[in-house]
């Protein structure tokens, strides 16, 4: 007789049940395989141009979330300010710097909720975030970022970055991806032959590594923020920013 | 049903491709350091790079342990900040419990047990130990006991160069003066000098610590930029 509560014979020999799924003969590997946390990012954020003038820090980053080689959202926001004297600036996977965002923001918060009137200062989180991206790579699954930190701390400039590994070092001139590239060298050379460069004459250095930026690296977008700790005027972000651009010289047009 | 009896077909293979992430960095740097009979030196290059970038050209990677130790380190510079963080705060609790401060002979013991605490997911640094012992002058790599001793991607270069300057290796007439300090200095400073010209992860400048009974003396030296 027929039972119903038997399983239904496989379709065809080594073939799968009604409704399961076939077993390809040379499957390499189970599902159970794959490693479950993010070895690549996803959707990544391009360069980070930072600089330190005499009387504070100048952090530019575009607005573009890339997923491969396609632009695929065009308002992704990654200078962050953290809190008075401290900004933020990511590259890299979009999603684990949102992640980071949310953490920081949630430290400043129960900081604030102490109200014991210390705030963070641009060495100690920048000094947390070298530890905890270490953490994560010993774990082989790191956060996949370029971190800058920018800050004034006891009325001095800090400028520091912190990268998937947790490698982390401090310089008047920190590029990250492809601004490591192309907008070090010119930054070095404007630093070389101008040592204690004007926030104006900082300023105009990022601008014009953003446009080259733009011109070269082709995972970058037109539009950027901009953001500036100074001694006197504080902290603000200002953008969105546009690159001008000039295609005159381009012959295809 | 046996292995080879399945056809293989490679468009349906699902075998995963592998991203491995690689969780060390090869950052560069090279150490020297040289003994005489009451002072030691070490140099460390200033430069941090990874491939073909330069991340800065101001690094400094000797860590003054006690009043006569220090550490000099090149390699994973990740590696390297967690090992030294982690070497301060013993050092500190050592000092605590003990009331006095360690010994460059039980430093380099604790960094040899550090070490290997970590054998099987293992630092990837270059250690050069030195200081000053009971006695007189010590030299320490990961545990033997030298005169001269350097480490770091020059390492290979400059070996044979300080055996020869230092050691006296291969020489003819062998002079029999106990080395100076002066001349430990500018044989410090000319193997730096010819590492940068070989090495593209030595360079810049170097930073230098004169360790003698008084504590640690700093100089600095200019190396080429490029």
């Amino acid at each position: 007789m027929f039972d119903i509560t038997a399983p239904a014979p496989p379709l065809w020999s080594n073939g799968p049940s009604p409704g399961a799924f076939y077993n390809f003969p040379s499957l390499q590997s189970a599902p159970s395989d794959f490693v479950t946390h993010s070895q690549a990012p996803v959707t990544t954020a391009t360069s980070i141009v930072a600089v330190a003038y005499n009387n504070g820090v100048i952090i530019a980053g575009d607005l573009l979330g890339s997923y491969g080689s396609l632009a695929r959202y065009r308002n992704c926001p990654r200078i962050l300010k953290v809190n008075d004297n401290i900004i933020l600036g990511a590259g890299g996977d979009y999603g684990d710097f949102q992640y980071i965002k949310d953490f920081v923001q949630e430290k400043i918060v129960s900081e604030e909720c102490l109200d014991d009137g210390v705030k963070l200062k641009p060495k100690s989180l920048y000094c947390w975030l070298t530890r905890i991206m270490y953490q994560r790579r010993s774990k082989f699954d790191p956060f996949w970022n370029n971190l800058v930190v920018g800050g004034i701390q006891d009325g001095n400039v800090f400028l520091g970055t912190v990268d998937k590994l947790g490698t982390a070092y401090t310089d008047k001139i920190i590029c990250t991806g492809y601004g490591a590239h192309i907008a070090t060298p010119m930054l070095r050379d404007a630093l070389d032959r101008n040592p204690n460069p004007s926030q104006a004459e900082a300023r105009r250095l990022v601008e014009k590594s953003m446009e080259v930026l733009f011109y070269r690296d082709a995972r970058s977008y037109s539009k950027y923020l901009i953001g500036v700790i100074d001694k006197d005027e504080g902290i603000k972000i200002e953008g969105p920013v546009e690159v001008p651009t000039n295609w005159e010289i381009a012959n295809f047009k | 049903m046996s292995l080879l009896a399945r056809p293989h077909y490679p468009d349906y293979s699902t075998a995963p491709v592998q991203h491995q992430f690689y969780p060390y960095a090869d950052n560069g740097g090279s150490v020297v350091a040289i003994a005489g009979d009451d002072f030691v030196v070490i140099g460390a290059d200033t430069r941090l790079s990874a491939g073909f970038s330069i991340y800065t050209r101001n690094q400094n990677k000797l860590f003054p342990l006690a009043k006569t130790t220090v550490l000099g380190c090149s390699g994973c510079w990740c590696d390297t900040l967690t090992l030294t963080r982690i070497l301060k705060s013993r050092m500190q609790m050592y000092a605590q419990e003990h009331n006095k401060t360690m010994s460059t002979t039980a430093c380099a013991q604790m960094l040899s047990t550090m070490l290997y605490y970590k054998r099987f997911f293992p630092y990837s640094i270059s250690n050069v130990l030195v200081g000053l012992d009971n006695e007189a002058t010590t030299l320490s790599g990961t545990a033997k006991r030298r005169f001269t001793k350097l480490g770091g991607s020059a390492g290979a270069l400059l070996q044979p160069l300080l055996d020869n300057q230092i050691g006296q290796k291969n020489m003819e007439i062998v002079s029999k003066e106990p080395l100076s300090q002066e001349k430990a200095l500018k044989i410090l400073k000319d193997v730096f000098i010819s590492a940068a010209e070989r090495d593209i992860y030595t360079g810049d400048s170097v930073f230098i610590n004169i360790i003698t009974k008084d504590g640690i003396q700093e100089d600095k030296f200019e190396l080429r930029k490029d």
